[in-house]
């Protein structure tokens, strides 16, 4: 209760009541301004869209008639369709494989470009480079390194005898879902690699000088010390494979369009088409609903185990 | 304990605490004790597995970007052997679409980038002065947003901008790809301005300096780290952003790059012309890689975007 000097100090504005709620009002005031901009944009094209789209998966709607109130109708058909359950199949499937695929080996090359030799700083700056490609261009590269006659690997399967690299990749039904993950995790491993550098470097010295002195080894300090420290990297980069890979659509649109059949039809790719070829928007937005729905709970969770509404200070949590 | 008067002298001190941080690290990732040889070179080799999965196909689409039609098919695909030529490169520079679509993709980050920096430094700003519960709910609300999906809103977003008549426009774009970069932006420009010690607001209010100067004299100037980050984060999203040109244009002449790549690439004229596809998706990638080369830190910074913390 005791006004020391330097509190005195930071507030130089201290004086009368009046001057208080004065300067209370220039700075509610000041905030508006400031922040309008920003709350109108996001309002306008992020909030009204999201209530909008849960607003019409309980309509049916074909652009050109009015909309008309359905109730649960969509929601039943989704949940006893065949078709949309396939499709939450072939999701899920994509999530679990591309979390397989990207977090362990994006957890060991984060690891590795932490280190401290130089060739590995510039090994971690290579490993950007997908990064800076769009998904429409390395689509269209891996496509052609595919290509069954003339890509890439085709070409070793002919000339260097490794025929098994001659392969319809993306043209069969037992393939297609496997080379969609790995082209993901060619995008977004590195990605995911920051997020484990990062942490790998938080890790304090400390605790493995600790760990020497108690003789443990490589593998006894990495299952001890390296894994336990890096529990949120591992919840954030997951999370994110999760709700990245349970919505994923470009890749998929542009290399497949969901076949061959129905081996690679995501939910989005199936929103996609049942709203802008089918003009079935009511059953596309239930679609959309759940893909919504998915990202904010893998959201919360994320915030919940990670301690990320914490970060850096404790006075504005994120929830 | 003192409360220094200006940031002088606690970057003094910051700067005395960098040697000693870089040693502690040092220590810690260079000098594990017992760490074998045999574990060091597992590691060499996977990082190096890796590092030739990332470059061999962009490898491959450099080398095939440089082959005529009849050359792809018949010579050497993984060396540069058998001829090698630019008339894929031509053949882009003469298509008449090509140019316009990189002249769509270059205003789109422009002005994605103006907006949404020019936004989240004014939102972020007021979010750190902490003057009125306005902001700090404001700053919840827009958080939020990180965790929607843009897939899961396109429907209503096709419909919306439609009634607006901003449907197929290019600032229709900028608008909605702005807002849905902002809250990530707003995030980074946050942490990053929470860090402007207080006493240099206090010296500003002592001199007399309103919101508006506080905003131009202090603000900007110490935020310009920042900005870079935040404008190579929305600057990346808008060149390759590719779902929602798809939902939100139609016309040719608005078409962007990601889109007309693929458009393109599926038309009959060029489906089997894959030399001078590959040379777009080339000369597509090679302004960010110009950039990234210049700015690495600031890059790796953008990309990673919250999740870096």
């Amino acid at each position: 209760m005791v006004a020391t000097p330097a509190v005195l100090h930071r507030s130089p504005v201290v004086g009368s009541r009046s001057a208080k709620t004065a300067a209370r009002r220039r700075g509610f005031f000041a905030d508006v301004v400031g922040l309008s901009p920003t709350l109108a944009l996001y309002g306008a094209f992020i909030v009204v869209p999201t209530a909008f789209a849960v607003f019409l998966s309980f309509t049916h709607w074909n652009v050109d008639g009015p909309i008309r109130w359905a109730g649960f109708a969509n929601w039943r058909e989704f949940f006893s369709d065949p078709v949309s359950y396939h499709s939450l199949l072939v999701t899920l499937e994509l999530a679990g494989l591309s979390w397989l695929a990207q977090t362990p080996v994006a957890m060991a090359l984060g690891i590795f470009i932490a280190g401290t030799q130089r060739y590995r700083a510039i090994y971690a700056t290579l490993y950007l480079l997908p990064l800076l490609m769009s998904t429409a261009g390395l689509s269209l590269m891996w496509e052609d390194v595919l290509f069954p006659q003339y890509g890439g690997l085709a070409w070793l399967g002919r000339h260097v005898h490794m025929a098994f690299l001659s392969q319809t990749w993306l043209g069969s039904p037992n393939l297609a879902l496997y080379t969609i993950v790995v082209i993901i995790a060619w995008q977004f491993v590195p990605f995911h690699t920051l997020i484990f550098q990062a942490g790998r470097r938080a890790i304090a010295s400390e605790l493995y000088d600790a760990a020497s002195v108690d003789g443990a080894n490589v593998r006894q300090s990495f299952w001890h010390v390296t894994l336990p420290q890096l529990r949120y990297s591992i919840v954030t980069s997951s999370t994110l494979v999760l709700v990245g890979s349970l919505t994923y659509f470009d890749i998929i649109y542009i290399l497949t369009q969901g076949g061959p059949g129905d081996s690679t039809r995501v939910l989005a790719m199936d929103m996609y088409n049942i709203g802008f070829n089918q003009t079935e928007f009511g059953y596309a937005s239930a679609i959309a609903t759940v893909l919504g729905a998915i990202g904010i709970v893998l959201a919360i969770l994320l915030v919940r185990l990670s301690g990320f509404g914490s970060m850096e200070g404790t006075q504005e949590g994120i929830w | 304990m003192v409360a220094t008067v200006a940031g002088a002298p606690g970057r003094t001190a910051a700067r005395q605490k960098a040697p000693a941080k870089a040693a502690a690290r040092a220590s810690t990732l260079g000098g594990i004790r017992g760490r074998s040889k045999v574990s060091r070179f597992a590691a060499f080799l996977l990082g190096t597995i890796w590092l030739v999965f990332v470059l061999a196909p962009v490898y491959y689409m450099v080398l095939i970007s440089f082959r005529s039609p009849a050359q792809y098919l018949t010579a050497n695909a993984w060396l540069p052997t058998g001829g090698l030529t630019l008339s894929s490169y031509s053949a882009v520079f003469d298509s008449s679409g090509i140019g316009t679509y990189f002249r769509n993709s270059a205003e789109l980050a422009v002005g994605t980038i103006l907006v949404v920096v020019v936004l989240s430094l004014a939102a972020g700003y007021r979010i750190v002065r902490r003057a009125s519960r306005f902001s700090a709910v404001s700053f919840r609300v827009i958080l939020f947003g990180i965790a929607i999906p843009i897939q899961a809103i396109v429907i209503p977003l096709y419909f919306m901008t439609n009634k607006m008549h901003i449907y197929d426009t290019m600032y229709g774009l900028v608008l909605v790809l702005a807002a849905s970069l902002i809250p990530v932006a707003v995030l980074l420009m946050v942490n990053y301005l929470r860090l402007i010690p207080r006493q240099l607001y206090d010296a500003m209010a002592v001199d007399g300096a309103g919101s508006w100067t506080t905003f131009t004299h202090l603000v900007i100037p110490m935020g310009r780290p920042v900005m870079a980050v935040i404008g190579i984060y929305s600057g990346l999203g808008a060149w390759n952003n590719f779902l929602l040109p798809l939902i939100l244009t139609q016309s040719n002449s608005n078409m962007v790059l990601p889109l007309g790549m693929y458009r393109f690439a599926s038309s009959n004229q060029y489906a089997l012309n894959v030399p001078v596809v590959m040379a777009t998706v080339v000369l597509s990638v090679l302004p960010l890689l110009v950039l990234y080369i210049g700015l690495r830190r600031q890059f790796v910074k953008g990309i990673g975007g919250f999740a870096l913390r």
